[in-house]
Formats: structure tokens, sequence, C-alpha cells
């Protein structure tokens, strides 16, 4: 069973919980984090299945676990467990099942409003003392009460617990809105997804004090790991889509671009066209999408011609139209674009196509496809494409890869690739971190994989006190060429001992490979730490598996290893202030 | 469903339940038995069940189950 589709079975998921933890422990490159489970309701296989999650995400959890119903004492009160637990995320597992304070008939509106001010003081304060350790805290909104006295008008009437619930819920989201690091798991979505008296089974609150019946506990624990793999980096970054009854319905080489099925004229038609409506928000999201289909190009493009195609050609970045396996076609993307395989979700109706997909690269994420009016749900349900933050990059991440295509076609046309470079205009403003840029760098930080030496993670609490600290050299730079504004893409922080210079971290996104920026960056570190009266800058390398590419930068900047232990973790020296030639040279440097 | 195969089906959710393809269960087998039978998995057992038989089970019925053999008499009792 595949954890990551959105067809796993949650009963025997529950049933098999044994094994799958056993297979996916078998995983490389397991991230271990710690995640203290605040209680509202039992939460015991809450724990289990949440690790099942994670582990299908890559991340390798230690719990804490709060006592039976004590959310608001553990936090408050902490006895001092927690604090020494150390926790990466906090989760409040709460639900309606934990509010006291219900409005009643003969209360006035003032008291109503009270009792609505009071519960929503008692979550807040929870959830900002649990934001004091420091990382990312997920609570849960409110599901809906489980009857309605007065019917209908209990989401109207201030008396009605539907109407307490949803202001509530509210609160709870414009708390969240303002609030950096905190993050609301959407339970009031679940149950109406799941169905009320599926999801929030009275035998199961009755019985063994669970808010969330056994069988729906997997998509709730789905939910939470969502959010955490979300902010670990590990979201999807691309769709791989095919065409014939994937986009549309019909084979465009046989029927047409006029016969395929499209558009708002039929059931099928209108399926699709809400599908290609799915992934062009996607898109705006900073989803990459891209066509993989075996088909002629002329001809498959012809399809999104039609005036009824919601997505249009330039929508896509790689638009792989050709009789090549499907599994080299996306291998292909992977490298052109510069991500990982395992950033795609690839999406076929064709069973045979996602088998072969699946045996040979295995990292790639398959969902099942049935039927065109269930494509949407597949993909959404799984929450590949979990938001957590959203930056102004995010959004225009489809343009930037564009531009990044225009780069390439550039660089063809001349032989020599300095002057390929300083053809770019580049200009790159460089600073040390600031306020304004913090949530973009911390965003940076955790979802760097390849060009991060040390891939150390920063909550963003601890990239905020590195601000204005002289303790640590921290820059940022941004990088802006003629083809447009690639954004923030480069970070470093060093910690100073005396004259030493310790560097905790260098990272730099797949986006600006090969501009020379990370030159630029230690031309600027150089002369800062200079400044500052620093003789020696200590560098390191810790390899992961996906950091290969870095192994040696440290070495060819001007760096001598001093150490090397059998995990590969190697230390390197720079001493050469005296006479430091700027490496960069090819890009104009704006200081900050 | 007879008595047979309403054991088998039962053998065959514990086995799944505690990842155990060799764990043999008789009437008399209870939580202590078990290592990992808590009530964390005694619900889950009762889950497995109910949708391996396609039984709701009612507050009552949940109550004062013992060992494998209560599990099987209320199973033979509700899908009689």
């Amino acid at each position: 069973m595949d954890l990551l589709r959105s067809d796993f079975d949650p009963t025997l998921v529950l049933q098999q919980k044994r094994r799958l933890k056993r297979e996916l422990l078998q995983k490389e490159g397991l991230v271990p984090k710690k995640v203290a489970i605040l209680s509202g309701s039992t939460i015991g296989e809450i724990k289990n299945i949440l690790e099942l999650f994670l582990l299908a995400n890559g991340i390798r959890p230690e719990f804490y676990e709060g006592g039976y119903s004590l959310f608001y004492e553990n936090l408050v009160f902490d006895d001092g467990s927690l604090k020494g637990f150390a926790p990466d995320f906090i989760y409040i597992h709460t639900s309606q099942r934990n509010l006291k304070l219900w409005p009643e008939a003969q209360d006035d509106a003032a008291a109503c409003e009270e009792k609505l001010n009071a519960e929503y003081a008692r979550f807040e304060q929870a959830a900002r003392t649990a934001l004091g350790f420091g990382c990312p805290v997920i609570i849960n909104n409110f599901d809906l009460p489980l009857y309605r006295v007065m019917g209908n008008r209990e989401g109207v009437d201030v008396h009605g617990r539907v109407r307490f619930v949803r202001r509530l819920n509210e609160k709870l989201a414009a708390l969240a809105e303002s609030t950096p690091n905190l993050y609301i798991n959407d339970l009031a979505y679940l149950q109406a997804l799941y169905g009320m008296d599926r999801f929030s089974s009275v035998t199961a609150w009755y019985a063994y004090k669970y808010a969330v019946s056994l069988e729906c506990l997997p998509y709730l624990c789905q939910s939470v790991a969502n959010i955490i793999k979300s902010l670990l980096g590990k979201n999807k970054k691309a769709l791989a889509l095919d065409l014939d009854n994937t986009l549309w319905g019909g084979v465009i080489g046989d029927d047409g671009a006029e016969g395929i099925v499209m558009g708002s004229e039929t059931p099928a038609g209108m399926a699709y066209a809400e599908f290609q409506g799915y992934l062009k928000e996607l898109g705006k999201l900073g989803v990459l999408l891209n066509v993989c289909s075996k088909n002629e190009e002329a001809i498959a493009r012809t399809g999104f011609d039609r005036a009824d195609s919601v997505l249009k050609a330039d929508d896509f970045l790689c638009f792989k139209a050709n009789w090549e396996p499907k599994h080299l076609n996306i291998a292909a993307m992977a490298k052109e674009i510069n991500i990982l395989p395992e950033s795609f979700v690839f999406v076929d109706d064709n069973p045979a196509e996602r088998e072969i997909v699946r045996r040979e690269l295995p990292m790639v994420t398959v969902p099942e496809l049935t039927s065109p009016e269930e494509y949407i749900a597949a993909i959404d349900r799984a929450g590949y494409f979990e938001v957590t933050t959203l930056s102004a990059d995010d959004k225009k991440r489809a343009e930037m890869y564009k531009q990044n295509a225009q780069r390439a076609a550039l660089e063809q046309s001349f032989g020599n690739y300095d002057d390929y470079l300083r053809s770019l205009d580049m200009v790159c403003e460089i600073g040390a971190f600031d306020a304004p840029h913090a949530e973009r760098i911390t965003q940076l930080i955790n979802k760097t994989n390849q060009f991060n030496l040390t891939t150390r993670r920063y909550t963003a609490a601890e990239v905020e006190a590195l601000l204005d600290n002289d303790e640590y050299i921290t820059l940022y730079g941004r990088l802006v060429d003629k083809f447009g504004d690639n954004g923030l893409v480069t970070a470093l922080i060093g910690h100073r001992q005396g004259d030493v210079l310790d560097m905790d971290l260098w990272i730099m996104s797949c986006r600006t490979f090969k501009r020379r920026l990370e030159h630029a960056m230690f031309d600027e570190l150089v002369r800062r730490a200079a400044a500052a009266g620093v003789r020696t800058i200590v560098g390191h390398y810790y390899p992961t598996a996906k950091n290969l590419l870095v192994k040696d930068f440290y070495a060819t900047i001007g760096f001598v290893k001093t150490a090397e232990d059998e995990a590969g973790n190697c230390t390197f020296e720079f001493t050469g202030f005296e006479g430091y030639q700027p490496q960069c040279g090819v890009m104009e440097i704006k200081r900050v | 469903m007879d008595k047979q195969s309403i054991f088998e089906a039962v053998q065959e959710i514990f086995r799944d339940n505690f990842d155990d393809e060799d764990l043999v269960i008789t009437r008399e087998t209870c939580a202590d038995d078990i290592e990992d039978w808590d009530s964390l998995e005694q619900i889950n057992l009762l889950t497995a069940m109910e949708k391996k038989f396609g039984l709701k089970f009612k507050l009552e019925d949940v109550r004062g189950l013992e060992n494998v053999g209560d599990l099987l008499d209320l199973i033979e009792r509700l899908t009689a």
C-alpha cells in the first residue's frame, strides 16, 4: 500500500500498521524529527498512524505524547518535560468535544459574545504558549457539532452551536493568518469531506474517547503529516501529464483537435475542463506543469489551441510529446528543470504506463486514475502540493523556470561560458539577513537540498535570532538578470569565535546553479569577514543523499581540506585573506 | 458463516494486526498472551472485524470482551 496515494484503504492502514512501519523504516535517508502531540481526546492511535504518514514522506518522528485531554495544562504548566523534549513540531489535537462554554438559550447577546471570546482566548493561549517553544505549531479548527436543537437556525442564531463553531473557526483562521509558525489542520473540512456520521462517530467517542472515528483517523494523520512535510520542504514540485484521456477525452492523433473531448458540451468534456482548470490553478501556485505524452508534438500542441481548452501550450514548462518511454522523458525533464525526479507526480490514465514509471522510477509518485470525474480528487486528496507558506516567489516560480529555458537557449549561442554569463547582465544584491527577508530565507533554508553544505534546518525563530547579532555573519543574495528576477536564492551563516568564522550554513537554489553566484557570495563574505577581523574561515561538508554536488565546493574556492571522517564529513579551512582576488567577475554587485 | 470460517477470518485479522504470520489463537487467548494487545489494539481489532464481517458493533457489544472466545461468540451472534 502506498500511503502517498489518495486511494489508500484507511482500515487496512490501521490493521497493517506494524508491517507498514517495518517496511517504511527500510527507506534510506529518513530525516529524524521530534513531534509533540498534545491531547484534547485520545491520541494513542494518532501517534502510530501519523508516524506511518511521516515515514512515507521521508521523516522519522520521535514523539512526545501529552496526557489525555491535558493539552492546555501540558502547555501552559509544562513540568519541563516538553521543553526538555525540544520539539521540532507541536500538534495540538483538539475538537469541538473540548468546547465547554456553549451559549445557552437564556444568554443575552453580550453573554454569547463573552463565551465566544473566552473559548477563543483559551485556544489562542494554548497556541501562543506552544509557539514559545520556537517550533511550528499545528492546531485543529473545530468540527461541527453532531446535533442541532434548533435545526437550521443553529447556523444563524448567536445561541446556535453551529454558528458558535463557525465563528470560532473564523477567529482561529484570522489568528493563523497573522501569526508566523502557526498552522491550522482543517478538521472542519475533513469532517465535511468524509461525512459527519462517518468521521465523528459517536461510538468512538463514547467507548474510547476518540473525537475522530478510527476509520477516518488515517485521513486526519495524513492531513497533519502533509503540513509537516510541506514545512520541511518535502512537497512535490512538478506534474508530468499525459494528454490523451488524461487532459482531454479521445486520442488526438486519431481524432484530431476537433474530435477530442473537452469543454462544456458533454459531461466528460466538463470533467476534463474542470481538471484542466484545477491544474491551471496549481500552476499559479508555482507547481510546474509538464507534458509527458506519446504523440507527435505538432499534433499534440493543436489540442491546446482550441478556444475551449483551459490550459494553453505556454502553461507548460517542458512539453515532451514523443515516442520515448515515459520514464526517460521524466528523467530528462528533471534534468532540464534541475529538480530531482522524486519531485514529480506522474499523471496518466493508462495503467501500463503508470506501472512502467513506478517500476523504473520508484521515487516518482504515481496516483491511481480511474475515470475523468475522479482525477481531481486523486491528486487533491493526496496533498502533494500542500501550501503552508506562500511567498511571492512561489507564484512566479513557473515564470522563473521559463526564463531559465531562455537562458539555456542563449547559452547555446556563445562559445565561451564567461561571455554568456556576462551577456546576462546579472545584478546581485547581497546583504545581511534582515526582517523583510527572514521568511523567504527560512523557507529557502528548509527546502534546499542539493547546494547545501550542512543541511542544517532553521525555524523562523532561529533565523529571527540571527538578525543584528554580532556573533554571526549572515548574507543573502538576490539575483536579477535581463530575463527577470530570480528572487532571493542563496544564503549563508557563519558564527564567529575570536578570529575564526565557522560556517553553519551555505545554501543556493538549484534555479541559479552555474551562474558564479556562489563566487559573488564568497567574495562578499571574504570582504566582510576581513573587515570584522576574521583570519580563518572554517567550512564543513556533511554528506546527504542529495548534496553530493557540493562535496568539493570549498576546495574549488580556495579552502584546504583539514579533516574527513569515515562518514564522509569534511572540514575545510580558508586563510587566503591577504591579496584575495575576487572570483566572480561576471555580475554587478549591489551591497545593501 | 460457520464457526470454522469465522475462526479462520479472526485468526487472519490477528495475524495481520500483530504482524505475525505464525500467530495461532485459541478461544482462551487473551490480552495477557499477546504483548501488543492493549486497549488501543483492542479497538483496532474490533474495527477490523466490523469491516471483515460487515458489522457495526453497538456500545453494549464491545463491553466485557475478555478473550478470543468472547469475540467469536459476539460475531457468531451478530452474523447468525
